[in-house]
């Protein structure tokens, strides 16, 4: 379980999050939304023991936040960036590995395994640049799960995809998370997709000083459909709810 | 792929490539024949001396004779023991530089000074420390050629991504995993950047510590013993060796640096 209590963080003058209390419980999808800038990534890095402690306090599964927590996994929007393309497919999705003790041949099949379950068989011996925006961001998933992490957090990932590519990841990261059951904290600014993905939706406003002004359940059936799902009466309804409150109407 | 394409084969094909050497070489033999000094000997006459001087010899000893064994190799000996410690202190001591952000504030200046100062004008420090002969030429050598490969690796070091910091966090790889999977790759093209430099200053100085009195070998010696025996053809022959040395050197330093950047570490 994830717990924020009134978490507030600043950069120097500059007033990013403002007493932000949250619990997502084991096993939870939660969309977080809000406009650009609002600081939702912030967020994102405070719980992933990136940022140095400042105001409240985070705990998963009751440990405070400290540093990198254990079976905790970031993806990143820049996937070009977050891959490091002097290492072949494989040996990126293999990195996180070396620590679990496992021999290179088995880090290698554990590599393979994850990425053929992500969609990319065949691809292990490529360099992420020969590989497209899609696929890149499918392999540095594939390096998140390789852990099986309890936690993971996506940062805006499908956010410099096209609507194809993006539908497909969305789609595979809910079959994840159905098989999983992983928790799953992930930012988005697309409004749909929060919708479409979440088990919950949290808005947050506009900064300085970005505060919850929403937090919705998603009374969706589990099972989503990219056409059908967006058709529900249910889905139009959250959209606009969660619409008026990224742009701050009442 | 295109960008390889760029990079790997040249605008020009390989005899073009030539063909402005071929004509400097061959407006010099005209010139230097015209004029017939005896200071400006015609390039093929070097050639043909450099040939019998140190490139006659048998195909088992790759055509060397005893004198080129006897000229080429303690100079490259000692540039190789210079170069070498340059080159492992520099990136070693530039990755610790580069990755602190205070080492950085409090050694740039330094590193700015010593780089600023033509390291010639430092070997008379080393001829009193050392005394004359190889301790003192490889001193030099080391001491002159650090500089750049130091600041470059510190830069290219200081330069890493951010965000591959994170995700290096984030999947806690432990220190040494980040400098071998991150920080090294990503300051690669810095580092040989530097060594390239580094690599000329070393050849510099491999032949400037080799003018000075106490040497008795090498191709610097060669050079001011021929020319104390008024022997000119011999220096230019060991003006076009030095030449030849260089780029010989830095084909292979590109050479290794295209093998290192093309070739993924495994995981």
């Amino acid at each position: 379980m994830l717990r924020l209590d009134s978490v507030s963080r600043y950069f120097g003058d500059h007033h990013v999050l403002d007493r932000i209390s949250l619990t997502v419980p084991d096993g939870q999808l939660l969309c977080v939304v809000g406009p650009s800038g609002c600081g939702k990534s912030t967020l994102l890095r405070a719980v992933a023991g990136l940022l140095p402690a400042q105001r409240g306090t985070i705990t998963v599964d009751g440990t405070p936040v400290t540093g990198v927590p254990d079976r905790l996994a970031v993806v990143f929007q820049e996937y070009g960036r977050s891959l490091l393309p002097w290492l072949t497919v494989r040996d990126n999705v293999a990195l996180p590995l070396r620590r679990r003790g496992l021999g290179r041949a088995a880090r290698r099949e554990a590599a393979e395994a994850i990425l053929d379950r992500v969609g990319l068989p065949g691809a292990a011996r490529r360099r992420p640049r020969e590989l497209s925006g899609g696929m890149q961001q499918r392999v540095a998933i594939a390096r998140a799960l390789v852990c099986r992490p309890s936690l993971l957090l996506m940062d805006e990932p499908f956010g410099s995809l096209d609507a194809r590519t993006r539908e497909d990841l969305e789609d595979l990261l809910l079959e994840v998370h159905r098989d999983e059951g992983t928790t799953i904290v992930f930012v988005t600014h697309d409004i749909d997709e929060s919708v479409y993905l979440g088990d919950r939706v949290v808005v947050l406003s506009p900064g300085p000083g970005s505060r919850i002004v929403r937090d919705l359940p998603v009374g969706l059936p589990a099972e989503r459909d990219q056409i059908a799902t967006r058709g529900l009466p249910g889905f139009v309804a959250l959209r606009t709810e969660v619409g008026r409150a990224v742009r701050g109407d009442r | 792929m295109s960008a390889e394409a760029g990079r790997g084969r040249s605008a020009v094909p390989f005899l073009l490539r030539w063909s402005v050497l071929l004509l400097a070489a061959g407006v010099w033999e005209a010139a230097a024949r015209a004029r017939g000094s005896v200071y400006f000997p015609p390039p093929l006459r070097i050639a043909r001396h450099a040939y019998g001087l140190w490139f006659s010899g048998p195909p088992g000893h790759l055509f060397l004779t005893g004198a080129a064994v006897a000229t080429v190799l303690p100079s490259l000996g000692r540039m190789a023991a210079g170069f070498g410690l340059a080159a492992v202190a520099g990136t070693a001591l530039g990755i610790a530089v580069g990755r602190s952000r205070r080492a950085y504030a409090l050694c740039n200046p330094v590193l700015q000074f010593a780089r600023a100062v033509p390291p010639p004008a430092l070997v008379p420090v080393f001829v009193v420390v050392f005394d004359f002969g190889t301790p003192m030429q490889v001193a030099s050598i080391g001491f002159s050629a650090v500089w750049p490969v130091l600041v470059d690796t510190a830069e290219g070091a200081r330069a890493t991504d951010p965000l591959r910091l994170e995700v290096a966090a984030v999947l806690r790889l432990t220190a040494a995993e980040r400098l071998w999977f991150l920080i090294l790759p990503s300051a690669l093209p810095r580092i040989f950047a530097g060594l390239r430099l580094s690599l000329s200053l070393s050849l510099i100085l491999m032949v400037f510590s080799e003018l000075l009195p106490g040497s008795d070998n090498g191709i610097g010696f060669t050079l001011t013993d021929a020319q104390t025996r008024s022997d000119l053809l011999t220096v230019w022959a060991a003006l076009l060796l030095v030449g030849a040395l260089g780029y010989l050197l830095n084909t292979g330093l590109l050479a290794a640096e295209r093998r290192l950047a093309g070739r993924g570490r495994a995981a």
